[in-house]
């Protein structure tokens, strides 16, 4: 046969064939309004929200927590109402995950108080005896680095301006270290007294788990 | 014809760099695999069970499969083409660049580096580290292809051919992100649209690293331990372009049930389906070269790895379509069952063909005979062993726990919390430790055998 005698025809042939069903599925789609819809009730991560998603990237939450309810009856059941495709308009990336080795956290967001998640990353064995999921209390013990929040801001399009930026992490160090937050009590247990005045990696991260879902909720409402 | 000439002082560089990348892959993926039921391992930040995972998988996947390619891939290019590289110098820098890359990919996943795209976790400037040496690969191959003297390409060859140009494709294209900083930065792609891109990628990555160029080393070396040809040329030749051409539509079943068009994962359903028989057909090649000299699986040694390797890839082959039709997927999908699945194809099928195609090369590079047979078939049983306990326990917790996520009671409610479906689990994640460390036991004779080989004397060179 010809081809097999032409390395340079082979290969440009093999890249057509593969670029075929790439195209049909993955290329065109990407233009389709079906696979980047759009909803005025999705509003984007705050600054501050930002942070703990990077931080639940950083530390590979996604391994074993998926972001995704799929429409069947027991999943609806145990996690809330199934998945939209206008919530991820700002995920980049996507963080639906492949492996459920803890619970979906996709309705997460208001189902437990502020002390809950300080108490549980804190140490998830405490909680529930028979938890596998590591412990983090490590990340009261960090400050939030911000240096970079309006940069991350920008380049994901958020149309903050430095001063939404400052205002946002300003307002949200405001709430978490006021002696009236109402989980004051268990933050102070986990974070290191010269870091309670200051926003920790922990309280990024559950104000990036508190979002999650929460404006489904109202984009629901509005159906 | 005389091996003088040939550049295997790269393609021996290349098969220690996997046999080193394999061994601290696996030490890695124990740890991980002890995290499951017992959590006290999460002893620090950098050994905590979410960014190990990918240390585990990265090593795997871009040390070990991607290191034992270019080993074997530069062996079967020179023998295939009787050519030397045309570029030694070139190939000596490819696998410095490939180890640093990866060792540096290792380091900067434990300080949490994670881009947290499956099988493309490395952060922009190790990306850039990776298509560079992927370029450097690709001129030796090409360089060698065009001033080939064999005129026909064998099928090896093709399998080579396709891998380059899809690992191109598909690295740059899913890989495309904004950079904040030299440490960290965002995907262009968003929500369902960069789901999508993803598991193109992440399925067709496994798809161009752990079936092509290991199906390119199968077509290679089975006949050359057997000394029986393929059974049927063109049967090879069908198999090949449905393959390349089916793959690229099936990554969509990896997204069943989400909010992904519902569309693009029918037709990723119906693909996955038709895939069955490009990859049956390169099973039934296999199966039938042996025709008639059935008794080679006692008399030599190499056969029983060859012929375990292409069953678990026929298995594996009928049992990813299956678990990605729609009804199934919504039991299977994000149990511990597509992790036995996964492990099906590395340790069986991935790890019988390469550990066949060492011990048949590394003597044919070194001029010496393997050191012992003996250790190698004490291997065979161990990982086959190993291999086969390992995933029969994952796929039996990945039906308990499914059937628990399922189960309600006759009032309509859910039967377990969600903490009971991960407790009921340890037990055989126990089991799965245990058969990873036989797995591993089985490794490290692998690993000894190969360099006890090396370091025997070779044999005088015949005038």
């Amino acid at each position: 046969m010809g081809i097999t005698s032409k390395p340079v025809v082979f290969a440009v042939l093999s890249a057509a064939v593969i670029l075929i069903g790439t195209t049909a599925t993955v290329f065109i789609p990407l233009f389709m309004p079906s696979t980047q819809p759009i909803s005025a009730s999705i509003k984007p991560y705050t600054a501050v929200e930002q942070e703990g998603r990077d931080i639940y990237m950083r530390e590979g939450c996604n391994n074993c927590h998926t972001q995704t309810v799929r429409p069947l009856r027991t999943e609806v059941l145990r996690y809330g109402e199934y998945s939209k495709p206008e919530e991820f308009a700002y995920d980049r990336p996507f963080l639906w995950g492949s492996r459920r080795t803890g619970p979906d956290l996709n309705r997460v967001g208001g189902k437990y108080p502020d002390s809950w998640h300080y108490t549980h990353l804190m140490s998830p064995q405490g909680m529930f005896e028979k938890s596998n999921m590591p412990p983090y209390a490590w990340l009261a013990k960090n400050k939030l680095d911000t240096g970079y929040s309006y940069k991350k801001c920008s380049v994901l399009g958020y149309g903050y301006s430095k001063s939404d930026v400052e205002q946002q992490i300003g307002q949200y160090k405001a709430t978490v270290t006021d002696g009236a937050y109402p989980s004051k009590g268990s933050r102070d247990k986990v974070t290191p007294p010269e870091l309670r005045k200051e926003l920790t990696e922990m309280d990024a991260l559950i104000a990036y788990i508190q979002k999650l879902g929460r404006d489904v909720k109202n984009m629901e409402a509005k159906k | 014809m005389s091996d003088a000439g040939y550049n295997y002082r790269v393609v021996r560089g290349f098969a220690f760099s996997a046999l080193f990348w394999l061994v601290i892959g696996l030490v890695v993926g124990l740890w991980i695999a002890f995290e499951m039921f017992n959590p006290a391992l999460n002893l620090t930040p950098w050994l905590s069970f979410g960014r190990l995972r990918v240390v585990h998988t990265n090593g795997m996947g871009l040390g070990f499969a991607l290191a034992a390619i270019f080993a074997t891939s530069y062996y079967m290019l020179q023998r295939l083409t009787r050519k030397a590289l045309p570029f030694p110098r070139l190939a000596q820098a490819h696998l410095y660049l490939f180890n640093t890359v990866i060792a540096l990919g290792a380091l900067s996943l434990f300080a949490g580096m994670n881009t947290t795209k499956e099988y493309a976790e490395l952060e922009w400037p190790i990306d850039i580290g990776v298509v560079i040496f992927w370029v450097m690969f690709a001129i030796n191959v090409f360089g060698t292809l065009i001033k080939r003297k064999e005129q026909q390409m064998y099928i090896s060859l093709w399998y080579i051919i396709s891998m380059t140009v899809a690992i191109a494709i598909l690295y740059i294209v899913n890989n495309l992100e904004i950079p904040v900083n030299l440490f960290k930065s965002y995907s262009i792609y968003a929500g369902a649209n960069d789901a999508n891109v993803e598991w193109w990628y992440g399925h067709n990555v496994v798809g161009f690293i752990f079936t092509i160029p290991i199906l390119a080393m199968f077509y290679y070396f089975l006949p050359k331990a057997t000394g029986l040809p393929i059974y049927s040329h063109r049967l090879s030749i069908v198999s090949f372009w449905a393959l390349n051409f089916a793959y690229l539509w099936t990554g969509a079943h990896h997204l069943m049930l989400t909010p992904l068009p519902e569309w693009i994962q029918t037709v990723a359903m119906g693909f996955s389906i038709f895939l069955i028989a490009p990859s049956w057909g390169s099973v039934v090649n296999g199966y039938y070269t042996l025709q008639g000299n059935w008794d080679q699986m006692r008399s030599n040694y190499l056969v029983k790895f060859f012929i375990a390797g292409i069953t678990f890839y026929g298995l594996q082959t009928l049992q990813g379509p299956l678990q990605g039709l729609r009804t199934l997927n919504a039991f299977f999908h994000y149990t511990d069952w597509v992790v036995g699945h996964v492990h099906m194809g590395t340790m069986g099928w991935v790890t019988m063909v390469v550990a066949a195609s060492f011990y048949y090369m590394i003597p044919h590079i070194t001029n010496t005979e393997i050191y012992s047979i003996k250790l190698a078939n004490i291997q065979f049983w161990l990982t086959l062993f190993g291999q086969v306990i390992w995933t029969t326990a994952m796929w039996i917790a990945g039906i308990q726990q499914g059937a628990m996520w399922k189960a309600t009671n006759p009032d309509g409610s859910l039967m377990y919390n969600f903490l009971d479906t991960v407790a009921s689990l340890y037990p055989y994640y126990q089991l799965r430790f245990a058969a990873g460390l036989v797995f591993f036991i089985g490794i490290l004779i692998f690993v000894w055998n190969l360099v006890m080989t090396v370091r025997k004397q070779p044999r005088p060179v015949e005038a």
